[in-house]
Parts: structure tokens; C-alpha cells; sequence
């Protein structure tokens, strides 16, 4: 790889660690942006079955081609801005939806090292980017000038904000027993202690020791991106569509894009904060991406099955299992781990 | 010009802008993204010297959280831009007191013995290994304890002090409490009666 590389480096001169990452960046992006557009296509088929219908099956073989020309309907219908509206923020809220997420993906690592930045404080990174896309709701809503799509920005905001407590609280107590903030570092300490030497792998992981933290995790990533149980700000038999009541068009699919890109992404932190990442759940067989793939692939399942089972929250329920369940759980489990930690029945050592 | 200098004086740039646009700009709200820019521009400063933990926690907490619940007070006010421009002339002088104040401190400071630039040598680079978060760590358990565990109590103190502030019981509310709804069984609610079937 590097031999073959030689060549191009050469001919680029300086500015070839530029050029070197936006390949990268492309190639983390573009897998990306297909996987988006194939999450809708199994969201539609996983409910579909799961109400004993068949789904979309008529757009190319069994259906296959939908998302291109939901994608491309999209793309060709006209952008409306309302009267009144504030047009500059107005355009840019659905920026601010799609841009934190793509952003999150460039410190999430695929496999040993293979990672666009490897940064020390990743998981802070991780946190702290996707603490921004609550901007692109409250954006949208303010600037759309309408009033359902303010009451929904605000109930979308409040409860992004709630259910980030939980979730950066489960994410102290990964750090707490992997001692570092660098992903790669947390993925390769789940790949050791007694269960990892007899082979039983998927045993050492997160998962087992924080069993509570990794449920709440994955329950606080449903509400953190918006979806169903929790996705009152669409809540179609109340307020419409929420924030994104006055989009149309290619405005409207980038607030989708960044929907689905944002569960890929916490699927893909759950993978690999609790999940072990790209290691291997038994001793016999190799480390490697597809794991991660697989992993991440039965979360995302996970999201759809909820979608499928569950029936809507009501706000207030949100918010007190938000504020009165979780947040005590995680902070008392927050002691218990670190307490454990400190006595010798202590297994991180 | 050194990379790092310039990619500082870029920050800097876009951070002045922004903090002039926050006091400048009609609309309260895009004051507010301003302000959002400016710690965001703050926080690639502090990046740039090396101190990851505390630009990574200045966008989290201010940009992530305090200057969304700040956009939420400000987008929910009904805000008339020409009253609001009324009496420019009547707050100028306590402004510009708090400003001749502000750019006083400033200089002692900067100008001072203490924090002078030949004062304030530029650090040494940091080794390959070394990890802000740990060290910021390790100073506020260690030789800072007992200021940061005051900070966290007076901290406590303002949280219990707010929401027993904000904290009241309205009288005539008809909302149900959860736990009350969620105990309940299905005994409660349905009655199986067992009839005979009827015959003509």
C-alpha cells in the first residue's frame, strides 16, 4: 500500500496530507451517505413484515432501487421558504442537522487504528458534536416563522438536552474502567481479562459489567436522536411533523439524512463502547470490521423493532424518565462502578 | 508566517467578528448565535495550545447546553427591536463605565508584572504521550482539591437554591401522577363476567 502510494504522494509534494485525508473523508462519507439511504429502505421492509405487510416492492428488483428515487423525487421538487420566515437561518438549519453528525465520524474508529483522526479525548469529541445537533432543531423551528414547527423545536430540544445527562453519565462509566478517553483504547481494553483467555470474548466486554449503563445508553440514544417511542417531535396526531413542518424538497431530506446518520452513529458508539467495536466475540475467530458492521447492523434492527413495537410517549413521560429514572441510576451506578473499582473484587486491573 | 499562527489569527479574527456582531446585531437571536461562534472560535484557540480537555468541555457545556437553554428564553420573548432601541442614549453612560472598567482591568492584567508576554514565556512543547485530560485531572484532585470540592458545593448549593426557587405547587391541577398510572393492574380496570349464553 504505502510502495503504491509513493507515486501520487510524490506527485502532490506538500499538499499531499490534504489531499490524503479528503480520500478518506470521501471514503468514510460516501459508504455512509448509502448506508443512510439503505437504513430507510430496511426501516420500511423490517415494519413492513413486522405488520405482516410486504413493504416498498416496486421500484427496481424486490424494491431495491426505492431510496434513488426517493432521493432524486426529492432532489427535484422546489424549496419553499415561508413568507416571514428568516431565509439565512432558515437555509441553515438543516445544515446544522446533517453537518455535527457527519463531523462525530471522523474520530469513530472501523477497526484497529483505522480511524481519520485518533484523537486523546475522542469519546469527549464524540460528546461534545453531537451536543450540536440540537442546533439544527432549534434553528429550523425558530427560523421556519410558523408555530407548529417552534413547539416542536422546543419539545425536540428539551428533550435532546434531558437525555444527554444520561447519556454522557453511562459514558463516565466507560471511561471510569477503560481509563482513557481515546475509542481505540476503550475497543482494545474489552479485548482482555478471564473470559477474553477462555476464548468467550463477547463475556469481557462493556456490556456485562455496565449492564445498566449499556440498556440506559441505548434508550438515551432512541431519544437523543428523535425516534419512535420518543419522536414526539414529529407526533403526527399532534403537531404535524415538528421542526420540520416547512421544509420541502432538498431541505427537508437533509434533516432526514442527519435523522438516520445520527442512529447509525449512536449504534455504532454502542458497538463500540460496550459492544467491544471490531473485536471478535469468540477466541477462534479473526478480529475485523465486519464485526463492528454486524454490531452496529443489530442495534440499528433494534431501533426499528422499537419503532415497530412501541406505542408513543407521552412529553411528560419522557421527560420524567429522563430526569427521575435515569439520571439517579446512572449517577448511583457512576459510585458503584468506581467504588467497585477501588475494593479488590475490582476485574479492570 | 508559521501554520500555527496563522490558523490563531484566523480564530482570533472570526472571534473578534462574532463578539462585535453579539453586541451589534438587531435580532436577539442571532446575537445569541453569534455568541455561539464566538466559543466556538474560543474553543479552537484553546486547541491550539494544546488544551484539548478544556476546548472540548467549553463547547460541550457553553455551546451544547447553557447557549441552547439561553436561545430557549430568548426565541420564547416577544421581542419589539425599535422599543428596544429606545433609551440608547440614557444606558450609554452606565456602559461605557462598565467598558472603561473592563478595558482597565484588561490592561493591568496584560500590561501587568505578572502576565506580561515576557512573563508568559511560550510553553514547550508537549511529548507525544502526554494527555491534557489527565493532567487537568490530576491537579484538581490532587493540589486543588479542597478549591474544587468548595466549587462543586457552592455549585450545589445554587441548583438546590434554584429549583426551590422555581419549585411550587399549583393548586387545581388535574395532571395524574405516573406512578399512580403505572401501577395500575388490570383488575383494576376490567371485569371478565362469566354469563350464560342466551336462549330464545
Amino acid at each position: 500500500m504505502e510502495a503504491l502510494l509513493q507515486p501520487v504522494a510524490q506527485f502532490f509534494g506538500p499538499i499531499w496530507p490534504l489531499v490524503w485525508t479528503l480520500v478518506k473523508i470521501f471514503a468514510i462519507i460516501a459508504p455512509l451517505m448509502l448506508c443512510v439511504a439503505y437504513l430507510t429502505l430496511a426501516e420500511r421492509k423490517v415494519i413492513g413484515y413486522m405488520q405482516v405487510r410486504i413493504g416498498p416492492n416496486r421500484v427496481g428488483p424486490k424494491g431495491l432501487l426505492q431510496p434513488i428515487a426517493d432521493g432524486l423525487k426529492l432532489l427535484f421538487k422546489e424549496i419553499i421558504v415561508p413568507s416571514g420566515a428568516n431565509k439565512g437561518l432558515y437555509l441553515l438549519g438543516p445544515v446544522f442537522a446533517l453537518a455535527p453528525v457527519l463531523v462525530a465520524w471522523s474520530v469513530v474508529p472501523f477497526g484497529d487504528g483505522m480511524v481519520l483522526a485518533d484523537i486523546n479525548a475522542g469519546l469527549l469529541f464524540l460528546l461534545a458534536v453531537t451536543s450540536l445537533e440540537v442546533y439544527g432543531v432549534i434553528i429550523a423551528g425558530w427560523a421556519s416563522n410558523s408555530k407548529y414547527p417552534f413547539l416542536g423545536a422546543m419539545r425536540a430540544s428539551a428533550q435532546m438536552v434531558s437525555y444527554e445527562v444520561a447519556m454522557g453519565f453511562a459514558l463516565i462509566c466507560v471511561l471510569l474502567i477503560s481509563a482513557s478517553l481515546n475509542l481505540n483504547d476503550i475497543v482494545n481494553a474489552q479485548g482482555q481479562g478471564r473470559f477474553h483467555d477462555m476464548g468467550l470474548s463477547f463475556l469481557s466486554w462493556n456490556w456485562l459489567p455496565l449492564l445498566p449503563m449499556f440498556v440506559i445508553f441505548v434508550v438515551s440514544g432512541i431519544a437523543e436522536t428523535n425516534r419512535a417511542p420518543f419522536d414526539v417531535v414529529e407526533g403526527e396526531s399532534e403537531i404535524v411533523a415538528g421542526h420540520m413542518v416547512e421544509y420541502s424538497g432538498m431541505s427537508f431530506a437533509l434533516f432526514f439524512l442527519g435523522e438516520y446518520a445520527a442512529m447509525i452513529l449512536v449504534s455504532a458508539m454502542a458497538s463500540i463502547l460496550f459492544l467491544g467495536g471490531w473485536l471478535s466475540p469468540v477466541g477462534f475467530l479473526p478480529d475485523g470490521f465486519h464485526w463492528m458492521a454486524l454490531k452496529t447492523a443489530s442495534i440499528l434492527f433494534l431501533f426499528l423493532w422499537a419503532r415497530a413495537t412501541f406505542p408513543r410517549f407521552r412529553y411528560d413521560h419522557i421527560m420524567r424518565l429522563g430526569w427521575k429514572v435515569f439520571i439517579p441510576i446512572t449517577l448511583v451506578w457512576v459510585i458503584v462502578v468506581a467504588v467497585w473499582m477501588m475494593t479488590p473484587l475490582s476485574i479492570w486491573n | 508566517m508559521e501554520f500555527k499562527t496563522f490558523v490563531f489569527y484566523v480564530f482570533a479574527a472570526i472571534m473578534v467578528f462574532a463578539a462585535l456582531r453579539v453586541i451589534t446585531a438587531r435580532n436577539p437571536v442571532h446575537a445569541a448565535l453569534f455568541l455561539v461562534l464566538a466559543f466556538f472560535s474560543a474553543g479552537g484557540i484553546w486547541m491550539l495550545l494544546e488544551a484539548e480537555f478544556l476546548a472540548i468541555t467549553l463547547v460541550l457545556v457553553y455551546v451544547g447546553a447553557v447557549m441552547v437553554l439561553f436561545l430557549f428564553v430568548i426565541m420564547m420573548l416577544d421581542i419589539n427591536v425599535d422599543r428596544m432601541r429606545q433609551g440608547f442614549w440614557s444606558y450609554l453612560p452606565v456602559g461605557a463605565l462598565i467598558a472603561i472598567l473592563l478595558v482597565v482591568e484588561m490592561v493591568l492584567v496584560l500590561g501587568g508584572r505578572y502576565f506580561a508576554l515576557d512573563a508568559m514565556p511560550e510553553p514547550p512543547p508537549a511529548q507525544a504521550g502526554y494527555s491534557n485530560t489527565r493532567e487537568i485531572g490530576r491537579l484538581l484532585y490532587t493540589d486543588y482539591v479542597y478549591p474544587f470540592e468548595l466549587a462543586s458545593l457552592v455549585l450545589l448549593i445554587a441548583m438546590v437554591a434554584a429549583v426551590t426557587l422555581t419549585l411550587r405547587k399549583r393548586k387545581g391541577l388535574k395532571s395524574i401522577d405516573p406512578e399512580i398510572q403505572l401501577s395500575v393492574k388490570r383488575e383494576d380496570r376490567v371485569r371478565l363476567v362469566n354469563m350464560p349464553a342466551e336462549k330464545e
